[in-house]
């Protein structure tokens, strides 16, 4: 069923995907496709492969086999920045931003302009990129703490940060590993409001665990166990779904 | 959010602190010998101020950059030498014309590769080009595989012993271990007397600022920027969109073309070229000066090198065999209660005196800013 890149309805298309660790199948065989403007869920028990996915899809991790289509373009031959300049930005599970520099330059060196190496010398701080950083720092909540370093906000802003630095690229597919993990009550309610706000426009693949988080956000489920699909469908169908209560809670 | 202008006013006043340093109280208050001292001490300020772009910033810690101020020295000298080989001064030889060391080692004409560094021009093209170049190709064959850190720096060191072993191997062409000697006239102009020596220390320091503007220009730029980030998490830039290798390729380049300048002027000022400036030892030699000084800081690097070769010199005039424990010790001192040299100490201890003091003096007029500002430290984002 090798349609997806000249389905121009898919804005992701992933088939066939294998990635095997020393033998070891982390990933094994998958395939699913995200249409535009979908907001796509990732659940599964730990070790399913949930990361890997979207490490394989960042270009990350080098596949095995298979194939990633973004926008007819083969993401499993392109560079980490090339992957990056197509319109994929990937947020990391563990809050992924420039301690040393200020909440100003995290967002400033995430504005998609200026890449190159000459680009960066020339770069300017113009009063359009002036502009777009504070708002997307007010979008994040951190608008007064742009001259502030980065390694003192807390555990949630860093989060925060790191999504806003995703923001500032404006990608076409968003992908966020785990973004309320660790984070207080009040942090998670603000964080999922912020979250319904970016996605508009844009596709999202999600990795949560927080089902209420889920079952409020998300267009389509689907759930990986062992490196493969074991169900996919909207919230409610993959939640009647009796594999996924034995593998939920089976055991 | 004010835009990070090129000179901050804590560059203005570092810039203007050290030529008044160099420019004023040192040629006033030196005599020619110690001047000349100084300038020797200078030329590897220029290898400092790139480590400080390429492993402070950047984070790429290179044990090699003894080839690359090695590489200018020796474009230089290969130029100066050929000049002083003219077929009148060396009538003597069984091939005259040719640097006399290759007519020891029965050469009897002048390698093709020899033959640019008649030419001035391109001689400064060589001494610019050549070590760029090969930091290129040792920067993409290392950073394109993902090669950092430890491993880095030993391919670096590596390199260092494959280039000295080289030189002294190849004694017919390069003047094997006593290096290039006997450098007389630079187009003409004698480079050996008193007054040429002061002309060159002031060329030199000209050069140095050159280079220093030219690194706070980097360090200013979000190019400086993204090493920073770099340095901290890679992996981040790398998903932001930048190609990781290319800023760290640049970075070294950028570091290996100091060091040559920094070569070039040595051979100028010192009046010869040898492999035992190119080895391991002097380039872990260069590391220290950065680290003393502070590897954050453009300035401190600087101030580092003076400092470490002013004690060097002083302590092996007056106790010889105690000196290399002396550095040793130095170095572990820094690593272990100085992490960030003088730049760091300045930042932490005498900058607030001195602001303090301004403060004091200020205070009832107007309210001081918070800002701070010093010779050495130049705002470097602390680690």
């Amino acid at each position: 069923m090798l349609i997806g890149h000249q389905q121009p309805d898919f804005l992701l298309a992933v088939e066939g995907l294998t990635v095997s660790f020393d033998g070891f199948k982390a990933v094994n065989d998958l395939s699913f496709y995200v249409e535009e403007n979908e907001i796509r869920v990732i659940i599964g028990p730990n070790g399913a492969g949930k990361t890997t996915v979207l490490d394989l899809i960042c270009g990350k991790t080098k596949a095995t086999s298979g194939a990633i289509h973004f926008r007819g373009k083969d993401l499993t031959k392109m560079k980490e920045n090339q992957i990056v300049q197509a319109g994929v930005g990937r947020k990391f599970q563990t809050p992924s931003i420039y301690e040393d520099l200020t909440v100003f330059e995290n967002l400033e060196i995430s504005y998609p302009q200026g890449r190159s190496v000459f680009g960066a010398l020339a770069f300017q701080r113009t009063a359009a990129v002036r502009e777009r950083v504070e708002e997307v720092a007010e979008a994040i909540f951190l608008k007064d703490k742009l001259g502030q370093s980065a390694d003192l906000l807390s555990h949630g802003q860093k989060q925060w940060l790191e999504i806003g630095m995703l923001l500032i690229q404006d990608p076409d597919l968003l992908m966020l590993d785990e973004p309320v993990a660790g984070m207080s009550v009040s942090e998670r309610v603000k964080t999922a409001e912020l979250l319904h706000t970016i996605i508009k426009d844009r596709s999202v693949l999600v990795i949560e665990h927080d089902m209420k988080f889920v079952e409020d956000i998300a267009h389509k489920v689907t759930v990986l166990h062992q490196g493969q699909i074991l169900s996919e469908g909207t919230m409610d169908t993959v939640k009647n779904d009796p594999k996924v209560i034995e593998v939920y809670l089976g055991h | 959010m004010e835009s990070p202008r090129f000179l901050s006013r804590s560059d203005v006043i570092g810039l203007a602190a050290l030529a008044l340093l160099l420019v004023v109280i040192l040629p006033l208050s030196l005599d020619v010998f110690r001047l000349n001292l100084v300038a020797k001490y200078l030329t590897y300020a220029f290898v400092a101020l790139g480590l400080v772009l390429c492993w402070g910033f950047g984070g790429i810690l290179s044990l090699g950059q003894g080839v690359f101020f090695g590489l200018g020295g020796y474009g230089m000298a290969m130029y100066l030498k050929l000049e002083a080989s003219s077929v009148e001064n060396t009538k003597i030889q069984s091939t005259p014309g040719i640097p006399d060391f290759m007519d020891w080692n029965q050469i009897t004409q002048l390698p093709l590769f020899w033959q640019p560094f008649h030419s001035l021009t391109l001689t400064i093209l060589a001494i610019l080009i050549i070590p760029a170049f090969f930091a290129y190709l040792v920067g993409a064959a290392m950073f394109k595989r993902r090669v950092g850190g430890v491993y880095f720096a030993i391919i670096t060191q590596a390199i260092a012993a494959i280039l000295t072993i080289l030189i002294i191997g190849q004694q017919g062409y390069t003047g094997g271990i006593n290096g290039i000697t006997d450098l007389r006239t630079l187009k003409g102009w004698d480079i050996r007397p008193d007054h040429a020596k002061v002309v060159l220390y002031f060329v030199e320091v000209a050069f140095l600022f050159g280079c220093i503007l030219l690194a706070l220009f980097v360090r200013h730029s979000k190019l400086g920027r993204i090493l920073v980030a770099m340095r901290e998490k890679e992996d981040r830039v790398r998903f932001s969109g930048y190609s990781v290798a290319n800023f760290k390729i640049f970075a070294f380049c950028l570091a290996a073309m100091f060091a040559a300048i920094g070569g070039a002027m040595f051979t100028l000022n010192v009046g010869f070229m040898s492999p035992s400036f190119v080895g391991i030892v002097p380039s872990i030699e260069m590391v220290i000066y950065t680290a003393v000084g502070g590897r954050l800081s453009i300035f401190g690097a600087i101030y580092g090198t003076l400092l470490v070769n002013f004690a060097k010199t002083s302590l092996s005039e007056s106790f010889p065999q105690l000196w290399l424990f002396g550095l040793g010790a130095l170095f572990i001192a820094v690593v272990l209660i100085f992490p960030n040299g003088l730049a760091g100490i300045w930042r932490d201890h005498v900058q607030p005196l001195i602001d303090r003091m301004i403060n004091k003096r200020k205070s009832g007029s107007d309210h001081h800013n918070g800002k701070s500002f010093g010779p050495i430290a130049d705002g470097a984002p602390a680690e």
